[in-house]
């Protein structure tokens, strides 16, 4: 990080115990219920998996669209690292802990679905791993990403409790970190696709194509961008602080670009693999990807010009309409798109959502609190100085 | 003449078996494994076989012919592993065939008795159609004897009796409803133990198994309460048929040509009489015309022709009496549905996520609509807002 660095952050400061913290606990209390309910009884006690769908909600949401939310820190240290931007700096603490956070709670969410949860250790081990498998390229990557995220992060940490000297060691070896924060998420996003690859004629072909590692890969790049602007308004509006717009508007201008760069992709390898045509069918997939096209052209609408761009709610609807869009290209791909054949069904049951929505909420509260307890948010109002 | 013949007889009885056969060697011994397995016979018993077969002691073979097709003497000459014209003319003396022989009238008679007279008590008799009993037997007759006659003559001295076919076996097809030349089967007719090789006509090397037999042990097989030797009928069709799974998972074609039919399903709802058949086609198909060639495996329900009662006695497309296992009434659907769907609770809680996370996204919206400073009249309410994601 740059010299600058303690200056900018500071803890937002506030109580601890508001409505939203509690309910916040209310949820993850009754997730945590469910969780015990399914670790002594099995996943089909609780969830509505079966042999046609192996993966639900918990794959999907805990950790394919999880990890994907936290891509944040990696979208902005790229931005900040590899093209030099050092403007956009004061966004990357908050990234890094979204990251943090998401990617955390991927690991742990990948838990709650395996069966013999009790070996989840053995893929690390040289006996057990199959250094073949996509799965296990995604497994390593994350479970190293996860490491290296709280090494990142830790300069907040150890600034917070006055450790200068350590911190001092730790900034010297930062760039290795830096460049492997930057390496592992570009390949384990990039592998959640491949795993559907793997699918084959089970993805819908709307969805199965040999691109799907570069799609998964920039449209992670996508949601990370579009986190910082989403999670920026909300800091904003829920700490009623200003908002970093001189930040923010070329921010979306540069995640306009990509997006560009993503549909033409995108478009062209539903038309070279004469796969289009299935978007005009009268189903449930075809609703779905155009639901989807539909979130991520709303920002070409939305943040299309720097009139726009300057508008606050403009940058959170922006925001918000491109994470909606990865996020159901993510379901998509994964669930309304997989075909394990005729008569399977598959709707998420209530103890899943419950799971789910504590692990969210879980994340939440653990942003709350650590913004307001540790230098993370940019330090308000002299910040504008730039 | 008779003596010429016997000699040029004796003289290529003389040659190796398998140079009498038209095989080589390899192809010899495989088909004296391939016999010795369809009798079901042990480890080690194809040696036997191939001994006997070796054995220039050549049986003497009489055929009768009563009411029947000749489906049964054609179905054993388009056999092709060898060629059952070689098998029946060198493994077997055949001394009198009335389909066969060049011979006719007188001469044929001579051929006749004079098998009888030097073979005594040593000739096999087959008997090929069924034998009219009403009004004394005078529908079916063969120079002037009646069969009935001509059948216990012959056996009279017969070391086996042979009944090829269903017609011979019970009456088959001549004595379906109403009957009126009161066919019945060999057995009923003579008080020997006479062997039935029911089938329409039976695969030919059920026949030859049993002859093959009778020449390596000296005896006939051991027979259920049909006298069907049991190496070929002690199970029902529908216990090998290659159909069976579509009958367990409840798969039926309905009329022929229907999707089911197309696809292979069960034949058991078109009237197939697999369940309370007993025969090996499934395993050694019919006839011998090549893989997947029996009826079943074409595409039309089995008649049930190797059991009594059955084949020629039920229309072909009533439903069969399954034996070893009554299905039920109703079946399940081919299209279960598999796995858990919607439920109300989990769209409750879905409905109500989604709904927070739109109103608490267009509050964020809103507050920050009214400038950078936010009027923040959403406070942290705003907070919820990932929840939905």
């Amino acid at each position: 990080m740059s010299a600058r660095g303690h200056a900018e952050h500071a803890p937002v400061g506030g109580g601890l115990f508001t409505p939203v913290t509690f309910f916040c606990v209310v949820l993850m209390i009754l997730a945590a219920a469910v969780l015990a309910v399914r670790f002594v009884h099995g996943l089909g006690a609780v969830t509505h998996l079966s042999d046609g769908y192996p993966w639900g909600i918990w794959v999907v949401a805990d950790v394919v669209i999880g990890s994907a939310l936290a891509c944040g820190g990696f979208a902005v240290a790229a931005l900040v690292y590899i093209f030099n931007k050092g403007e956009y700096h004061p966004l990357i603490r908050p990234a890094l802990l979204a990251s943090l956070l998401g990617y955390t709670l991927a690991g742990v969410g990948v838990l709650f679905d395996l069966g013999r949860y009790w070996n989840f250790y053995h893929i690390f081990l040289p006996g057990y791993a199959s250094p073949n498998s996509v799965m296990f390229e995604v497994a390593v990557c994350i479970s190293l990403y996860i490491v290296v995220l709280w090494i990142e992060f830790s300069p907040a940490v150890l600034e917070k409790f006055g450790l200068a000297d350590a911190k001092k060691k730790l900034m010297g070896m930062m760039y290795l970190f830096i460049g492997l924060g930057m390496v592992l998420p570009m390949m384990h996003q990039s592998s959640l696709g491949s795993l559907l690859i793997v699918f084959g004629h089970q993805i819908h072909p709307l969805w199965q194509t040999m691109l799907l590692p570069l799609i998964y890969l920039m449209t992670a790049v996508l949601i990370g961008y579009a986190i910082v602007l989403f999670e920026s308004c909300v800091a904003a509006a829920g700490y009623r602080r200003s908002i970093e717009v001189h930040l923010l508007n070329p921010l979306a201008k540069v995640m306009l670009g990509v997006l560009a760069a993503y549909l033409v992709i995108r478009f062209g390898d539903l038309v070279v693999r004469g796969a289009l045509g299935s978007a005009f069918a009268a189903n449930l997939q075809a609703f779905f990807f155009w639901l989807e096209t539909l979130c991520f052209a709303a920002p070409f609408y939305l943040l299309g010009s720097e009139a726009k761009r300057r508008k606050p709610a403009n940058l959170f609807l922006g925001g918000l309409y491109l994470l909606l869009g990865g996020i159901l290209l993510r379901l998509n791909s994964f669930l309304i798109g997989y075909m394990p054949g005729e008569n399977w069904s598959y709707f998420p049951s209530t103890g899943e959502l419950v799971v789910t929505l504590g692990v969210f909420a879980l994340k939440i509260l653990a942003y709350i609190v650590i913004t307001r307890r540790f230098p993370v948010l940019p330090r308000e109002a002299r910040a504008t100085a730039h | 003449m008779h003596q010429e013949l016997k000699e040029l007889a004796a003289a290529w009885a003389a040659r190796p078996v398998e140079e009498r056969l038209g095989m080589t060697r390899r192809e010899f011994m495989t088909f004296c494994a391939t016999l010795a397995t369809t009798l079901g016979l042990p480890t080690g018993a194809h040696a036997a076989v191939e001994k006997a077969m070796e054995a220039k002691r050549r049986p003497s073979v009489i055929w009768l012919h009563f009411q029947e097709c000749t489906g049964c003497t054609e179905s054993m000459l388009r056999a092709e592993h060898p060629t059952l014209e070689k098998l029946i003319l060198d493994v077997i003396s055949l001394d009198y065939h009335e389909t066969l022989f060049a011979a006719a009238g007188h001469q044929i008679e001579a051929a006749l008795k004079s098998a009888m007279t030097e073979n005594k008590g040593q000739y096999v008799l087959v008997v090929e159609g069924a034998i009219p009993t009403r009004d004394n037997g005078i529908y079916c007759k063969v120079a002037g004897q009646t069969a009935i006659e001509m059948t216990r003559k012959v056996a009279a001295d017969a070391a086996a009796v042979i009944a090829i076919g269903s017609c011979a076996s019970w009456g088959g097809m001549p004595a379906t409803d109403p009957n009126p030349t009161g066919a019945v089967g060999v057995h009923k007719i003579i008080d020997k133990p006479v062997v039935n090789i029911p089938g329409c006509p039976p695969n030919p090397y059920n026949f030859l198994a049993t002859v093959v037999h009778f020449l390596t042990f000296g005896s006939l097989p051991p027979v259920d309460h049909l006298n069907r030797p049991l190496f070929a009928y002690s199970r029902l069709i529908h216990e090998h048929c290659e159909r069976r799974a579509h009958f367990d998972a409840g798969r039926f074609a309905m009329e022929f040509g229907d999707e089911g039919h197309r696809k292979g399903y069960c034949l058991y709802k078109l009237g197939c009489k697999g369940p309370e058949t007993y025969a090996n086609c499934p395993t050694i198909l019919f006839g011998d015309a090549g893989s997947g060639t029996w009826p079943v495996g074409c595409g039309h329900p089995c008649i049930g022709c190797t059991e009594e009662g059955v084949g020629f006695t039920k229309p072909i497309h009533t439903l069969a009496r399954v034996k070893n296992l009554e299905p039920p009434t109703t079946y399940p659907g081919t299209k279960e549905p598999q796995g858990k769907g919607f439920t109300v609770g989990a769209g409750a809680v879905l409905a109500a996520v989604a709904g927070a996370a739109a109103g608490a996204g267009a509050m964020v919206a809103r507050n920050l609509g009214k400038g950078t400073d936010g009027g923040a009249s959403g406070g942290e309410g705003g907070k919820s807002g990932p929840a939905g994601n």
